[in-house]
């Protein structure tokens, strides 16, 4: 894994020697987990955007509670880049035990703010950067009583040594500490007064050396700031969810913590208490995903959401969904595999299993949300997917995009009615004429109508099960029973395949296309600026959903170089399209994989096209070969 | 045998809400003649009609196993789910979240709950979530051929001659011990006693365990188990002489309330109920408790309602979830309004 702050990126900052640098750098705060450096960071993170700068805060965490390092990078772009820079340019240092490393991981031209105690020995004795010695504990310790207290507001002294070297506003201060602090104005003044000692100590002590300043711009008019974990549960609310069943893990823990907020917020009845929406804790995954399908055959909208190890562990349980058609929407969060992997870091790791989970044919709808609104969108969507096709629909996001918060556009009200889908009410069953047969295509659509438990009719009445059945919901072992069961679910996934998100394309007729998906559409939209920087052109198709919408193929056969970019190590998407696009086409794609464990730069993206325009690689065919067809990128340092 | 074989009369007697019992019945049995299953299922039937249970409210749940086939040999106009091993109790919950109204009877096996479902069994009595939940427990896995489950007596020997070395699991101990506000033994021959306490657990709201012991006819008759014809016969004394029992008989019980009973089974083997009395006090759990482990030290099953405790609040009551079901709920019930969405969104700008 690449170091936080870009170790070994030396010579790739434009700052050296260019004179000043306005609202187009990056900054790294390298703290201690535990500290409370998150709120500082947020301060930061948020004063700038009410300045109008486009920022992009990053959070480099790891799998403990108090102790180990922790860095926070916030990225700023007049132009809107949202990706990771792989290197940095300020430097907050604050933890002794990563100084060495984090001084020596500067590019030549960065600014080193750090704690006044840290030795300039060693890697930290070079002379090309600006480094600004500021005395964090002594100032938290003449002003902070208590120990608890000093710890933190450490963390808020370098926010004010920091808008003053830069030319933060106060008043940006001040609504970012607003938001931060809306109901605890006590602490929102403790906290600016540590801000302001920072300031005051740069003002009396320092003397400005560097050339990276903020100026207010116009970038941030009409946007929101926010997670794709809050995104996703705004979406489950909206999307009308009435059953959340859950086990903690991260990434995915957030998005039922904000969806039990919100609960909290907009679906308790203040005068009673009543709550309309079931959140229950289970005990492990396998109940999480049960109740989410009894809630789901009961008719309620229900979902579960969980990482990579939650998902083996729900294996079984989707396939019975799949194969007895009962809904569920299932959120992972994924993060680095396998097993435990490294359990805070990103990974677009489970495109496969999601897609096939379980033993026999299996096949799912999965939702590939690129954006925090589409996290939004796509959370809503899902359970009209699920309801309207009766099966498990995933929606896969990632740490990076779930944990993190995002520049976005507003997000859409919806539209129209929550889309429930074929369910025969008992009205309907008495129109029928005919006895209901829970799982027969008399649409020929292959989406076969229900009934909900409690349907008053006598007829209302089946059998679910995960053993073999026919179209009356009955027991069976007949092959020919089996085999129209199967047939039908392949055609029922072919409507599927008609109504998920269609891919967006950007053309201009270019030879190169490129392929992403879900949160490496941030590096790939920057990755294509910078190549047409260089003089070449490339389309774009981010894929939004699998199975593989026609105009996916569209694009590939407009484009006789395609690269898959993605962030895991088996080319996850890549294989799939080449098992699923028509043989002819499949030659055409070539694979672009990242897996540090940190989000995809548009440096790797890049890296990776231009290895394979100047090495051609082999026409493959099969996995095996294919993988000759094929560059990793990362790996610096 | 079982009710399903005996023809229905052509116009039968009517229960309080107007069904015959012929409604209450379901598809014909596929498993052994003779399975203590089959007379679970009559007595569900005949509970079920007793109480006036409207199929339609009714949801059928189970796990794997001859004993969660269970579910489609009643009520066939119901709604069944016949969910993957062990995971009955999680499917259960869920529907319940979602209709509040539904009246959930779970059906699973001794292997089916006290091994691979022992976590989500454990977790739904914790949960207290309003359901009937009936373990057919015969001490072995029925539908893989008669392997040990975890309910099994230590010391006995299975079909291909291994000995249970470990421990039993006892379901209702378990029950008592986890907080259950329900916890019942019977036996499957007991109609008398299983009935009512069928009845009793319909009516109850929160969850009702029944652990009914359930012969399995197939499994158990074999030389060197320490139910077996031949084993009993050798080491008890006290027994009168054995007749044999076909395989097609189902075993019947029937004792007061206060004593005991030595049961037979197909193998031979036997097994003593010890049904209890009006000294029982129902809302003690340490008694009920005290009860089981005593009884075990006996070599006794007691049998009859261990432990209630109608006031504990259910899933749905801690949950505070509003009387009509989460699943009717619509758009104006669930969305935010235009203006609380517009504000939200400003909280994040
Ligand atoms: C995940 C999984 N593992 C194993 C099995 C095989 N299996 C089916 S039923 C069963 C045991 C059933 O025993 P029990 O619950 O006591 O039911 P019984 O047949 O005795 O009534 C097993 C192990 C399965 N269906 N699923
Ligand atoms: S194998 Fe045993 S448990 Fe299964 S149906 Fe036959 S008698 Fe009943
Ligand atoms: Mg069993």
């Amino acid at each position: 894994m690449a170091h936080p702050n870009g170790r070994g990126a030396a010579g790739q900052t434009a700052a050296e020697g260019l004179g000043p640098v306005v609202n187009d750098f990056t900054l790294t705060a390298a703290t201690v987990n535990g500290s409370g450096s998150q709120s500082a960071n947020l301060v930061l993170t948020r004063a700038l955007f009410a300045m109008g700068i486009p920022v992009a805060p990053k959070n480099v965490f790891p799998s403990n509670i108090e102790g180990l390092p922790t860095w926070f990078n916030v990225r700023l772009s007049p132009r809107g880049y949202q990706a990771r820079r792989a290197h940095t340019d300020i430097l907050v240092a604050l933890n002794a035990q990563t100084w060495q490393a984090d001084a020596a991981g500067m590019p030549s031209g960065g600014v080193v703010i750090h704690e006044a105690t840290l030795p300039r020995t060693g890697d930290a004795a070079r002379e090309d950067c600006t480094f600004y010695p500021v005395p964090f504990q002594r100032l938290a310790k003449e002003r902070v009583a208590n120990p608890d207290l000093r710890k933190y507001l450490t963390n808020m002294i370098y926010v004010g040594v920091v808008a003053e070297l830069l030319g933060i506003e106060d008043a940006a201060l001040g609504s970012a500490l607003d938001a931060q602090f809306r109901s605890k104005p006590r602490a929102r003044s403790s906290n600016l007064e540590a801000i302001e000692m920072g300031r005051s100590y740069v003002r009396e002590s320092l003397v400005k050396q560097d050339g990276f300043r903020v100026e207010r711009m116009n970038g941030t008019e009409g946007e929101l700031l926010v997670e794709g974990n809050l995104a996703a549960a705004l979406g489950c609310l909206m999307g009308g969810c009435t059953v959340m069943a859950w086990y903690p893990i991260t990434p995915s823990s957030s998005l039922c913590e904000h969806l039990i907020a919100l609960a909290d917020r907009y679906r308790t009845d203040q005068a009673t208490g009543e709550r309309r929406m079931a959140t229950i804790q289970a005990e492990d995954e396998l109940a999480a995903v049960g109740m989410t399908l009894g809630a789901a055959w009961a008719g309620a909208r229900a979902m579960t959401s969980t990482s990579g190890p939650g998902i083996s562990l729900m294996a079984e349980f989707v396939g019975f969904g799949y194969f007895a058609e009962v809904p569920a929407v299932i959120f992972d969060i994924q993060r680095v595999g396998p097993s435990t992997g490294l359990p805070t870091r990103t990974m677009q790791g489970d495109v496969s299993s999601a897609y096939t989970l379980s033993h026999g044919d299996t096949r799912h709808p999965v939702l590939l949300p690129g954006t925090v609104s589409e996290c939004y969108e796509h959370a809503r969507l899902a359970f009209d997917l699920a309801d309207r096709f009766q099966t498990p629909v995933f929606v896969l996001s990632d740490l990076d995009l779930g944990m993190n918060l995002w520049r976005s556009r507003s997000f859409a009200y919806p539209q129209g009615p929550f889309d429930r889908g074929k369910v025969l009410s008992a009205d309907d069953l008495e129109c029928l004429g005919a006895p209901f047969a829970r799982y027969a295509d008399v649409d020929g659509d292959a989406v076969p109508w229900r009934t909900l438990p409690g349907t008053d009719h006598p007829g209302a009445g089946y059998f679910t099960r995960g053993s073999g059945h026919d179209d009356h919901a009955r027991y069976t072992e007949s092959s020919t029973a089996y085999r129209g069961t199967m047939e039908r679910l392949a055609r029922k996934f072919e409507t599927i395949r008609r109504a998920m998100p269609a891919p967006l394309c950007l053309e201009e007729g270019s030879e190169i296309g490129l392929i992403a998906y879900g949160s490496s559409d941030a590096a790939v939209g920057e990755a294509r600026d910078m190549l047409a920087e260089r003089g070449i052109d490339s389309d774009y198709c981010r894929v939004r959903a699998l199975p593989v919408h026609a105009d996916v193929e569209g694009f590939v056969a407009r484009h006789p170089r395609v690269y898959v970019i993605e962030q895991n190590r088996d080319g996850q998407l890549f294989s799939i399209l080449r098992s699923e696009l028509a043989a002819a086409l499949g030659t055409r794609l070539r694979s672009v994989r990242y897996f540090d464990g940190d989000p995809i730069p548009a440096d790797a993206v890049i890296e990776g096209v231009l290895a394979q325009e100047e090495a051609p690689a082999q026409a493959a065919d099969g996995l095996l070969a294919a993988a000759a067809a094929t560059t990793t990128t990362g790996g610096r340092g | 045998m079982t009710a399903t074989a005996t023809p229905p009369p052509a116009a039968g007697p009517r229960n309080r809400i107007g069904i015959g019992r012929e409604t209450y019945k379901g598809l014909p049995t596929t498993l052994c003649a003779g399975c203590g299953h089959n007379s679970i299922t009559n007595h569900l039937i005949k509970a079920l009609y007793e109480s006036a249970i409207p199929p339609h409210r009714l949801a059928k749940t189970s796990g794997i196993g001859c004993s969660s086939k269970a579910i489609a040999y009643f009520v066939e106009s119901a709604h069944g789910l016949n969910a993957v091993h062990g995971r009955m109790p999680s499917i259960t919950t869920g529907a319940k979240l979602a209709d509040r109204e539904l009246v959930m009877v779970g059906i699973s096996g001794d292997g089916d709950t006290a091994s691979i479902g022992l976590g989500q069994y454990c977790h739904l009595i914790r949960r207290n979530v309003d359901c009937t939940y009936i373990v057919e427990d015969n001490g072995v896995y029925g539908l893989t051929k008669g392997q040990f489950s975890a309910t099994a007596d230590i010391g006995s020997v299975q079909k291909k001659g291994q000995v249970n070395e470990f421990e039993t699991i006892d379901i209702c101990g378990l029950a008592v011990e986890l907080g259950a506000s329900f916890v019942a033994r019977s036996f499957s021959g007991d109609g008398k006693q299983l009935v009512p306490l069928l009845r009793a657990a319909f009516a109850h709201r929160g969850t009702a365990v029944l652990d009914v012991i359930s012969p399995c006819v197939t499994f158990n008759d074999h030389e060197g188990s320490t139910k077996s014809y031949e084993y009993v016969k050798a080491h008890d004394t006290v027994l009168q002489e054995l007749d044999f029992i076909p395989a097609d008989r189902e075993i019947v019980v029937d004792y007061p309330e206060g004593t005991t009973t030595t049961v037979r089974l197909h193998d031979g083997s036997e097994m003593v109920l010890r049904k209890l009395g009006p000294e029982h006090d129902p809302s003690d759990r340490l008694a009920a408790l005290r009860v089981v482990l005593e009884g075990r030290s006996r070599g006794e099953l007691v049998t009859g309602l261990l432990y209630v405790d109608p006031e504990m609040a259910d899933l749905t009551e801690r949950e505070r979830l509003p009387q009509v079901p989460l699943r009717d709920l619509g758009e104006a019930e669930l969305r935010l309004s235009p203006d609380a969405f517009a504000q939200l969104l400003a909280e994040w700008a």
